[in-house]
């Protein structure tokens, strides 16, 4: 499905990491793998640093810390906050929202609109379709953007498939209109027949949480996982990756009526340096306009690994430059979605650390 | 330049891929061996493998493997 948006802009981004730093040849100890297939791995697939947090640690924590930092500054006021959403499929609990924790820990105003949204890898690409809306409201001047995830804690120590590459973080994007005559193409595409490829099988309505639900089994290939845990079908998702994201960004360039030689960088979700390699070689694009670092040096950190490209690797450039980029994400439900848009010059874009 | 025999030896070197016809069937390469794999294929020949066509069928053996290799764009 295409979308166009006019006159909007981001015009800051922060991005909150757990100081909390793992690293991948110490957690390999835990695999039932030989050392040297690990470190083959680890080269091929750029694993290396991640952020986690700590035991106990929320979403929302993340988030007020994040917040609090912009308000105290004054790069963001609380009066002019009109819409705060938060995008996480690791919510503080199932009842309320965390966009209403966040809300209230915040004292935010009554008088706006507080949305909570299930989405993960994709959800930064979700968030800013939902908030272009959302300032097409002749109420709302000031979006608020939430992207994050402590999927670090749903996640098993001995799965080699999915705990190296796994990182905590919370991004906040702030969204405005744009005095320039911008204009805004997106694509986002769904299916859910393909749901069961990343999951977490137990802990929701369908299979509550239970002491058996905890227990580690042996899943095949030396891992052991619960069904509380994420499970990733990491063939399954490198396929449909390869697959269907190449005819979404060449229908999204001829839905622009632009080409890809038009854009500076191509900053996606980032799961690991192997598939974004492989993604720049089947769109055709230098593989050094796709930035593929993330995974190394944060962990994928869900639906924050787009702003934490673009703070990380873009971070000064952004404050006085403007660039003309496509956004890409990928992920559970399945879905996927891409964005052309400029971005720059920002009121800020930096990286924090939770302690 | 190295064989295929030989870069698969040095990723699993505990098994003979003369003696097997389907290395996936008989558990000798999983799916981050096919990653590793590629890898190593791409760097050797100089090319790069599509993403779509990382599949287990394609790694079934040395024919399977070359042949992918040929329409990769290269002479294995």
């Amino acid at each position: 499905m295409n979308f166009t948006f006019r006159r909007k802009r981001i015009s800051g981004v922060l991005v909150v990491v757990p100081a909390n730093e793992r690293s991948f040849v110490t957690d390999m100890k835990n695999f039932n793998f030989p050392q040297s297939r690990s470190l083959k791995l680890k080269e091929v697939m750029g694993f290396d640093k991640r952020r986690v947090v700590g035991p106990g640690v929320c979403v929302s924590d993340l988030a007020v810390f994040g917040l609090e930092h912009l308000l105290e500054r004054g790069w963001l006021k609380r009066d002019e906050i009109d819409a705060l959403i938060v995008i996480t499929q690791t919510p503080d609990y199932i009842i309320p929202g965390t966009s209403c924790i966040v809300h209230g820990r915040l004292g935010l105003k009554r008088d706006m609109l507080s949305l909570s949204i299930s989405q993960a890898c994709t959800g930064f690409l979700i968030g800013l379709i939902q908030a272009f809306a959302l300032l097409e409201q002749e109420s709302i001047k000031k979006v608020v953007l939430v992207n994050s995830d402590v999927l670090s804690r749903k996640v098993s120590p001995q799965d080699r498939n999915i705990y190296p590459l796994i990182g905590d973080a919370c991004s906040i994007t702030v969204l405005e209109r744009d005095t320039e005559d911008s204009v805004i193409h997106a694509n986002v595409r769904v299916d859910g027949s393909r749901a069961s490829a990343l999951i977490i099988p137990a802990g929701g309505m369908r299979q509550p949480h239970t002491p058996k639900t905890a227990k580690l089994e042996n899943v095949g290939d030396g891992n052991l996982r619960a069904k509380d845990h994420l499970f990733m079908d990491g063939a399954a998702i490198f396929n449909f990756v390869q697959t269907e994201m190449p005819p979404l960004i060449e229908s999204l360039f001829a839905h622009a009526g632009t080409s890809m030689d038009s854009v500076d960088y191509f900053l996606c979700h980032q799961p690991n340096r192997f598939m974004l390699e492989k993604l720049a070689d089947k769109v055709k694009i230098p593989r050094a306009k796709m930035p593929n670092n993330m995974v190394g040096h944060f962990g994928n950190n869900s639906g924050a690994t787009i702003p934490t490209v673009m703070s990380f690797n873009l971070g000064e450039r952004l404050l006085r430059e403007k660039l003309h980029v496509c956004l890409a994400g990928f992920g559970a439900g399945l879905t996927w979605a891409a964005m052309l848009l400029n971005l720059g010059k920002f009121n800020f874009n930096t990286i924090i650390e939770y302690k | 330049m190295k064989s295929v025999i030989e870069i698969l030896t040095e990723i699993r070197p505990e098994f003979d891929f003369t003696a097997s016809s389907d290395f996936i069937a008989d558990g000798m390469l999983d799916s981050f061996d096919m990653v590793t794999l590629v890898s190593a294929l791409d760097k050797n020949w100089g090319v790069s493998i599509p993403g779509t066509d990382i599949v287990p069928e394609n790694f079934q053996n040395v024919q399977t493997i070359e042949a992918l290799l040929r329409k990769s764009g290269t002479k294995p």
